[in-house]
């Protein structure tokens, strides 16, 4: 059964549909990549699904159950966390404490700190910065920590909103890295990405987003390899 | 030098109550980005609160004086506090996706509402604090006589804001509450149930303003139905010189705003008080409109 079950969503801000039906699921244990150019809808479909965006109507299943009408409070609690576009971290408050704050919806602290531990092994750099304000790290470290941050709320489905944006290419590789890492200890990612070839050749499987709507889906491999895929959004 | 330190002194006890007043302005500010102008009136309830509790209940008559107060402290923080979360609930939740004017309509009509509430209730008329409450000891501090009710006014409202302090940094709700105050979307994201922080943040800010009223009653003896019009726009004033929504800034904005006060008033003239408060806030608006604390930290990109 899969993990993750979007049916005809439909999101509109205003007068405008932003999401003119998007249907997509995730399994257990995937990667799955959101491919589309700005505007697609990319970050409203994240959104959606954490509750953050209200859709007008469609189906959004998480193990069998609906989110629609949960408060995102509730949708991190049944195991869904994001790391939003522009990392968002609270550039006030240091990385510690933005670590914590991850782990805001978990009750037990001992498993919390064994979480933060396997953070700093991901991400050592955190852990060297760890009580430096989070505004004062650079955007590569900033989004470790909306990385790490999610992570600790131990989320079964862990939604990235493009990780690699402004990222040096070295960088870039280094956070991919991480997620396949991420992935293995069994967190199923959902990923949006412009950056379509590295995101690709992570993902197992791939959507492609054109102006609200899901205009192709197959696998990683298949879209790699696909003439169309390659003209609009691997540079050809 | 005497008259510089009373001054001082006098101002401290004053700003510690503009301070009180202030952080329900600042964190309200700061979740909601909405100035709360039922604030002052909030401040209002919690000196008539305290008097009625004080005199019909004959609590001081039961207790001993210093308990009766202690308690009534108490029960006008919780009251208040209550009335606070009362009047987020009625009058800014229906308003939360709506535009920012229409909260501040809001705002003004619950303000409105509460001042005619409160003149209906006990008339117009100033009431008088039952005087027995005042303590009237002095203590001597370096060969200067200083009145203890004084010194007793500026303890209770720096310990109030030694416990809000650590409230804030130490505990998981207080840093739910920076977290939204810096980016509820994300805080939403944190599992963070920001209505709930919301709530809270109108349990502390009303709680602490009415015990401020409790505080003006037993230190100036008098209130009247208007006060919270002039400690409120003092109080705003105070948030804005600390940088609203910053809450360290407001107790700072406090304490300055109150000892500026109190010099102009013992070296100018008590006249002047009023004028000299809200010069400050012109200038400040002037010369740094972010106020003392209120600078941004660098989010980069």
């Amino acid at each position: 059964m899969a993990l993750l079950t979007l049916s005809d969503v439909r999101v509109r801000y205003g007068s405008v549909e932003a999401l003119h039906g998007i249907d997509l699921t995730v399994d257990e244990g995937e990667i799955v990549t959101i491919l589309g150019a700005n505007g697609a809808g990319k970050s409203t479909t994240l959104l959606s699904i954490s509750g953050l965006v209200r859709p007008a109507s469609g189906e959004i299943l998480f193990d069998g159950k609906p989110l629609l009408r949960l408060p995102s409070h509730e949708v991190v609690g049944l195991g869904i966390a994001q790391a939003p576009e522009g990392r968002r971290v609270f550039g006030a408050m240091s990385v510690l404490e933005n670590l914590r704050l991850g782990a805001f919806s978990i009750r037990d602290k001992e498993r919390s700190e064994r979480t933060l531990e396997w953070i700093f092994d991901l991400f050592p750099r955190l852990q060297e910065r760890k009580g430096q304000l989070a505004g004062t790290l650079s955007g590569g470290e900033q989004q470790m920590l909306a990385i790490g941050r999610a992570l600790m709320a131990e989320p079964r489905l862990l939604l990235l909103d493009e990780p690699s944006l402004g990222l040096a290419p070295l960088l870039v590789r280094s956070i991919f890295d991480t997620v396949r890492a991420i992935n293995q200890r069994g967190v199923t990612v959902l990923l949006v990405e412009q950056n379509a070839r590295a995101a690709l050749k992570l993902a197992t499987r791939g959507y492609v987003l054109e102006v609200g709507r899901v205009v192709r889906e197959d696998t990683a491999a298949n879209l790699l390899a696909d003439a169309a895929v390659r003209e609009a959004y691997l540079g050809g | 030098m005497e008259q510089f330190f009373q001054q001082l002194l006098n101002g401290l006890a004053v700003g510690g109550i503009y301070a009180l007043v202030a952080l329900g302005y600042t964190m309200v500010y700061g979740v909601l980005k909405l100035i709360n102008f039922a604030h002052g009136d909030l401040f209002t309830i919690g000196a008539y609160l305290g008097l009625t509790l004080l005199a019909s209940w004959n609590l001081a008559g039961v207790l001993p004086p210093a308990v009766a107060v202690l308690a009534v402290f108490v029960m006008v923080g919780l009251l208040v506090a209550l009335i606070g979360v009362l009047l987020e609930r009625a009058a800014y939740r229906p308003l939360r996706g709506a535009n920012r004017l229409s909260a501040v309509v809001s705002a003004l009509g619950a303000s409105i509402f509460f001042e005619n509430a409160i003149m209906l209730i006990y008339g117009a008329r100033v009431y008088v604090y039952p005087d027995f409450l005042r303590p009237d000891f002095t203590v001597d501090l370096f060969g200067v006589s200083v009145p203890g009710v004084r010194l007793l006014i500026l303890g209770a409202s720096v310990a109030l804001m030694l416990a809000l302090s650590a409230f804030i940094q130490r505990t998981r709700m207080g840093a739910a509450i920076r977290a939204t105050a810096i980016d509820p979307g994300a805080a939403r994201l944190m599992g963070i149930n920001v209505d709930r922080v919301i709530a809270l943040v109108f349990l502390i800010g009303p709680g602490l303003g009415g015990m401020a009223g409790l505080m003006v009653g037993i230190y100036y003896g008098q209130i009247d139905f208007t006060m919270g019009w002039s400690y409120g726009l003092k109080a705003f004033t105070a948030a804005i010189l600390g940088g609203i929504g910053n809450i360290p800034g407001a107790m700072l904005g406090g304490l300055l705003l109150g000892v500026t006060e109190a010099l102009a008033a013992g070296y100018v003239a008590m006249a002047w008080k009023d004028a000299v408060a809200f010069l400050v806030l012109i200038l400040i608006l002037i010369i740094r409109p972010t106020g003392i604390l209120g600078e941004r930290t660098a989010d980069k990109l």
